[in-house]
């Protein structure tokens, strides 16, 4: 058995007195998909800078294999107009020759954007442009933040068809932050649900009847994404707090 | 010729701009993509501090001037990092402080004899053979810095987390603009003065935006007008005996007008 990629034991985050992460303990290899859900305000993008090396936990270990080489799409990533950039000149800037840029461009179905500004693209057009700047590096870990937001519902289920296939591809790790539940339910392998801690975690139809799934999503939602129920071993306050 | 430059005021405040209009362009580019105005100007009004020290224990000038600044863009670093002050109320208090406390302490200094508006509004030509050899030092060492770091610089300015996970040193880098900043700020006091010294960075830069189409270009473009604002408003002052260093913003000025008034006539 190869080191993971990523590991997380015991890790967690506070700012100040605030505790935003704790106690979180996974494992990610070459292949694995896994989707983080959760409420506003669950640590999700949090979770991503532990991972990523941004931040350090204030507790427990995150451990990232030696020299892996990580792909990153931020979330909501906003160019300032007064910085002239084409696409293949920010490709560029992350490293690789130009038919390197191009191959990558082609992959994720934008090649005509390369002498395009950076300033005049679509959202999909930029999500798949800081895809293909990801991939350019040939990541081993694959690390997604809300990269289907703002996109149509088709726009969305193409994205995340893409992902999955780069993840055969390239047999990456990929992890992503996400908030739409039913494109997440019907794709992704592995669904971790956080909310400070993680909730639950399994195949998407194992989670959906999870109570501790139900209770930070609705009755209704759950309900609708649900096929299989399994153990409640707790429930949260007001606070977000675990309650035996 | 060297001969001619050395020895002619004229001359060595030409080519003392020229060097400073040069290397304020990539850094100008910076300035106007990262939104440091402000902070361009809290280093400048801090370099007036710097002289003010440095007359008091009688200390190189241009080695205060540049002391001063590298310490407050540490402090305002480091202060930054806590978010109890907005980082604008935070310019503004070390800005006019720094301002008020340099009058303050020139002032006390009455047996020196300052021309105070040499240093708000630049003196270019009172510029010396020692002071060109400052620049030209200065100069090489930020343009040398600016195209080592180049891509680090742009991939922090595009966006911080990125480049951290990208494996740039984000804070070093961050903290390397701002050394650099205060250096050129220290080094273009003499041409433009503490007023004015923005006007050097972000104007030009500002005018090359609507020429570029990347970044690399935006910068050599700023280079160029900031030089071009230089050999005009020199020209200007010498023909219709204007100050030179507001001749020079006036100058970098009219570029500004005429290309962006070019840009919203032409058609898109």
């Amino acid at each position: 058995m190869t080191e993971p990629v990523v590991s997380l034991e015991d890790a967690g985050l506070r700012y100040g007195e605030t505790h935003v992460l704790h106690d979180l303990t996974f494992s990610m290899s070459e292949g694995d998909i896994v989707t983080v859900i959760g409420p506003n305000g669950a640590g999700k993008t949090s979770l991503i800078k532990l991972i990523l090396g941004i931040e350090k936990p204030s507790s427990g270990h995150v451990r990232q294999r030696a020299g892996t080489r990580v792909g990153y799409v931020p979330q909501r990533m906003t160019l300032q107009p007064t910085l002239p950039l084409t696409v293949g000149r920010f490709l560029g800037l992350a490293g690789g020759d130009n038919s390197a840029i191009e191959a990558a461009l082609a992959r994720t179905g934008v090649a005509h954007l390369a002498n395009e500004s950076v300033h005049y693209l679509s959202g999909g057009e930029f999500q798949r442009v800081l895809l293909a700047r990801a991939i350019l590096r040939r990541p081993q870990l694959l690390v997604l933040d809300e990269p289907a937001q703002g996109l149509d519902v088709n726009g969305q289920s193409a994205l995340y068809e893409l992902i999955q296939s780069l993840r055969d591809e390239l047999n990456c790790a990929v992890l992503t932050v996400s908030h739409d539940l039913h494109v997440v339910m019907a794709s992704t392998d592995t669904v971790l649900c956080l909310n400070g801690h993680i909730c639950c975690r399994g195949q998407p139809e194992q989670i959906s009847r999870d109570p501790a799934f139900t209770q930070l999503f609705g009755e209704h939602l759950a309900n609708t994404l649900a096929v299989y129920h399994h153990h409640h071993n707790h429930s949260h306050d007001v606070h977000g707090d675990t309650v035996p | 010729m060297i001969d001619l430059i050395l020895n002619d005021f004229f001359w060595r405040a030409m080519a003392g701009g020229l060097m400073v209009a040069l290397v304020a362009g990539p850094l100008g580019c910076f300035v106007v993509w990262r939104r440091m105005a402000y902070f361009g100007d809290t280093l400048a009004h801090s370099a007036l501090l710097g002289i003010a020290l440095g007359t008091a224990f009688q200390a190189n000038l241009n080695l205060s001037i540049a002391l001063v600044c590298i310490l407050l863009a540490v402090v305002l670093m480091l202060l930054s990092r806590q978010q109890s002050l907005a980082s604008d109320t935070l310019l503004g208090i070390l800005s006019h402080s720094s301002l008020a406390i340099g009058l303050v302490v020139l002032g006390m200094m009455q047996d020196f004899s300052i021309d105070l508006t040499g240093y708000l509004f630049g003196d270019l030509l009172a510029i010396n053979q020692r002071d060109l050899l400052w620049i030209a030092l200065g100069g090489a060492l930020i343009l040398a810095l600016t195209v080592w770091l180049w891509r680090g610089l742009l991939m922090i300015t595009i966006h911080d987390e990125l480049a951290a996970v990208e494996g740039h040193r984000t804070g070093l880098l961050r903290l390397a603009l701002m050394l650099m900043l205060s250096l050129v700020i220290a080094t273009a006091m003499k041409i433009v003065g503490v007023l004015l010294i923005t006007a050097l960075l972000i104007i030009p830069a500002a005018a090359a935006r609507p020429l570029a189409a990347t970044p690399e270009r935006m910068a050599v473009i700023a280079s160029l007008l900031g030089m071009g604002s230089v050999v005009a408003g020199m020209t200007l002052s010498w023909h219709m005996d204007t100050p030179a260093g507001p001749s020079v913003v006036v100058s970098a000025f009219g570029f500004f007008l005429l290309l962006w008034l070019a840009r919203a006539r032409s058609p898109a």
